[in-house]
């Protein structure tokens, strides 16, 4: 028997980041100070995102793949886990839940993201959101004495745990019909077989759809969302709610733009639904949250109809486009969540919306920073959220869907009213509660850097745009 | 026939067994419902000739996992359920989407055509043996799944160890 060795070089970014996970786990037992942990994590993370260079190739016979979609994803997943370090620090002492895993959990689900991305086999692309979820899980039960957070964890376990069921029971379906797991491989036995017209292949596609609705949290699989979203560590909600995001559209436009190309017309029909019960339900029932976490959780839903428009265009500008989208995301959501925090001090929750009123009075330059990211959210010009839309709405005209980006448009017209309202509560309105912030140095750090990208991005969009079409041109 | 018979007394009986396993309201009842639920799946990997997978099943499993399971509900004192006021509809929309599911699932796979069978058929895993067999797909084609695995377990362990943890005090 002869045992080749594999090509470890695409696979370098992943290997990096197991190790520092497992150096991190090892490290929580000798130093005492939390802050060297989370310090260590995001230069660890930099020294992997360091590694992704030069790094594409394909290689385990072909179930692994590195190239520029993989990567830009990866480089989101790295935004995200390094701003949801720094927001974290000081949160997670004062929840009392300041333990070193906290910070290898965060790793190894970036990880199960990474390896998602880079999935050319669906096998790989399964285990890989296993093992985002699962660690995800656990980290939104992090809080373990509190039961708002027990009930997020178990929530999001049993309806991931459902979902993963849809996954594997497409996934079966699949094999059966094609006899392979890689991605490329169902495209071209499909094609040859002329299986096109088969409604075993059409039911394969929807389970699909079904179990990466879940993770992206679309309507009308957003059950889960705001629960979770809620009672989840809120630095950790701000990590979910773009992290597994991302990664579930990573998955979506691999599998359903190379294996299922032959029937594009039936995945876009299904998938046009899903946007426009997105963008209703979550800026609609947005309009209703009391709770600023809920409402930023409905928020998060109705991004991910957005987002979708980029899938129905189904062409590569149309991936382009959802992928800066959610780059743009990570920024503005993160930054929003990092206000959020600033507010929870140790007696003091600061997760209602009536706690924003009269902010600026205290505190005018958080509230600034706080304009800035709901302006960004709804997509007011010239903060970044209006180029995501724009270029996502474009894409969708191009693609024929005119009609769609109106519906969108008024959606987005919707959204505006429970954003800008926050904006009025802390403008317009007479303090009620004395707010104390909890500041701290790498919270005003993940701010700044928020919301530098979420102005810079704004105003030269350009530079994003046009690095995710050259990430996408060898798709 | 008698395929056809055996394979639809397995899939009935494991869909019932499951059911009782989550409408049992005692939860030792619900364990050893699904103690019998696995035997009967490890049934379903013989009938496929996967003899190997089936041992595993009834050793790991039934075997291990179970017992240790029963010894944690034993251990939990479970006399009275947390009740929870629920403001979502129970079955009567659950069933109806299942049934439409189970429509919707029947009616595709009728013209469902299985792609041809792969190199590994049954004479020749009897010639290489079963263990001998994956065990030399795990190492070879599927390594790298093999080794995602291998940190999924890790994450389990580490996360059952957070959860267990106590609270700190400052």
């Amino acid at each position: 028997m002869n045992l080749q060795f594999p090509d470890l070089t695409p696979v370098m970014p992943e290997l990096f980041m197991t190790a520092l996970a497992l150096i991190l786990l090892c490290t929580e037992l000798l130093v005492k100070k939390k802050g060297i942990l989370a310090a260590l994590s995001i230069l660890g993370v930099v020294v992997v995102a360091y590694t992704l260079i030069g790094s594409s190739g394909t290689t385990f016979g072909g179930m692994f793949v590195s190239d520029g979609y993989s990567t830009f994803f990866k480089v989101i997943f790295f935004v995200n886990a390094i701003l949801s370090v720094l927001i974290s620090i000081k949160y997670i002492a004062i929840e009392r839940v300041n333990f070193g895993e906290y910070y290898s959990l965060i790793l190894i689900s970036t990880l199960g993201m990474m390896i998602m991305a880079s999935a050319a086999d669906l096998i790989v692309l399964y285990l890989g959101l296993e093992l985002m979820a699962l660690s995800t899980y656990v980290l939104a039960g992090f809080i373990r004495y509190d039961i708002k957070s027990n009930e997020a964890a178990l929530k999001y376990f049993l309806l991931g745990a459902f979902s993963s069921a849809f996954l594997l029971y497409g996934i079966s379906m699949i094999y059966g019909l094609t006899g392979t797991t890689d991605i490329k491989s169902i495209a071209l036995y499909i094609s040859e077989k002329g299986l096109t017209e088969n409604p075993a292949l059409s039911l394969s596609m929807i389970l699909f759809a079904v179990a990466f609705g879940f993770k992206i949290a679309a309507v009308p699989f957003h059950m889960w969302a705001p629960d979770a979203y809620e009672g989840a560590p809120t630095s950790i909600t701000a990590f979910m709610s773009v992290g597994p995001k991302a990664a579930g559209f990573a998955v979506l436009g691999r599998v359903f733009m190379i294996a299922f190309a032959s029937i594009k017309l039936e995945w876009v029909a299904v998938f046009i639904p899903l946007s426009i019960l997105s963008m209703a339900v979550g800026n609609i029932v947005a309009i209703a949250q009391t709770n600023i976490k809920r409402m930023l959780a409905y928020s998060s839903i109705a991004h991910a109809g957005y987002a979708l428009l980029g899938i129905i265009a189904a062409n590569n500008e149309g991936l382009a486009s959802m992928m800066s989208y959610l780059m743009i995301y990570a920024f503005m959501n993160i930054g929003a969540f990092a206000v959020v925090i600033m507010l929870r001090s140790e007696d003091f929750k600061g997760d209602s919306i009536s706690d924003y009123e009269g902010l600026s009075r205290a505190h005018p330059l958080l509230a600034a920073l706080m304009l800035i990211f709901m302006f960004s959210l709804t997509g007011i010009p010239p903060t970044a959220g209006f180029m995501a839309k724009l270029y996502v709405f474009m894409s969708a005209i191009n693609a024929g869907y005119t009609w769609l980006v109106v519906v969108a448009v008024v959606f987005a017209v919707i959204s505006a009213y429970f954003y800008l309202r926050i904006i009025m509560y802390m403008y317009m309105r007479e303090p009620k509660v004395e707010v104390s912030l909890s500041t701290s140095p790498s919270l005003g750090l993940a701010l700044g850097v928020t919301t530098v990208a979420v102005l810079a991005i704004g105003v030269f969009p350009l530079y994003l745009v046009e690095l995710a079409r050259a990430a996408i041109s060898g798709f | 026939m008698l395929p056809e018979l055996f394979f639809a007394y397995f899939a009935v009986t494991i869909v019932l067994f499951s059911i009782f396993v989550v409408t049992a309201r005692n939860p030792v009842h619900s364990v050893l419902w699904m103690l019998l639920l696995f035997f009967h799946i490890a049934g379903l990997y013989l009938f496929l000739n996967a003899e190997f997978i089936a041992a595993i099943q009834i050793i790991i499993y039934a075997g291990a996992i179970l017992v240790l399971y029963l010894f944690v509900v034993f251990l939990l004192n479970l006399r009275e359920e947390l009740k929870i006021y629920r403001f979502i509809g129970g079955w009567p929309s659950g069933l109806t989407f299942g049934i439409a599911l189970l429509a919707v699932i029947i009616l595709s796979i009728r013209s469902f055509i299985a792609a041809p069978p792969g190199k590994y058929s049954i004479n020749l895993i009897r010639e290489e043996t079963h263990t001998k067999a994956l065990a030399k797909l795990l190492y070879t084609d599927y390594l790298f799944p093999f080794e995602i695995i291998s940190v999924i377990l890790l994450v389990a362990i580490v996360g059952v160890i957070v959860l267990a943890k106590r609270r700190l005090k400052t």
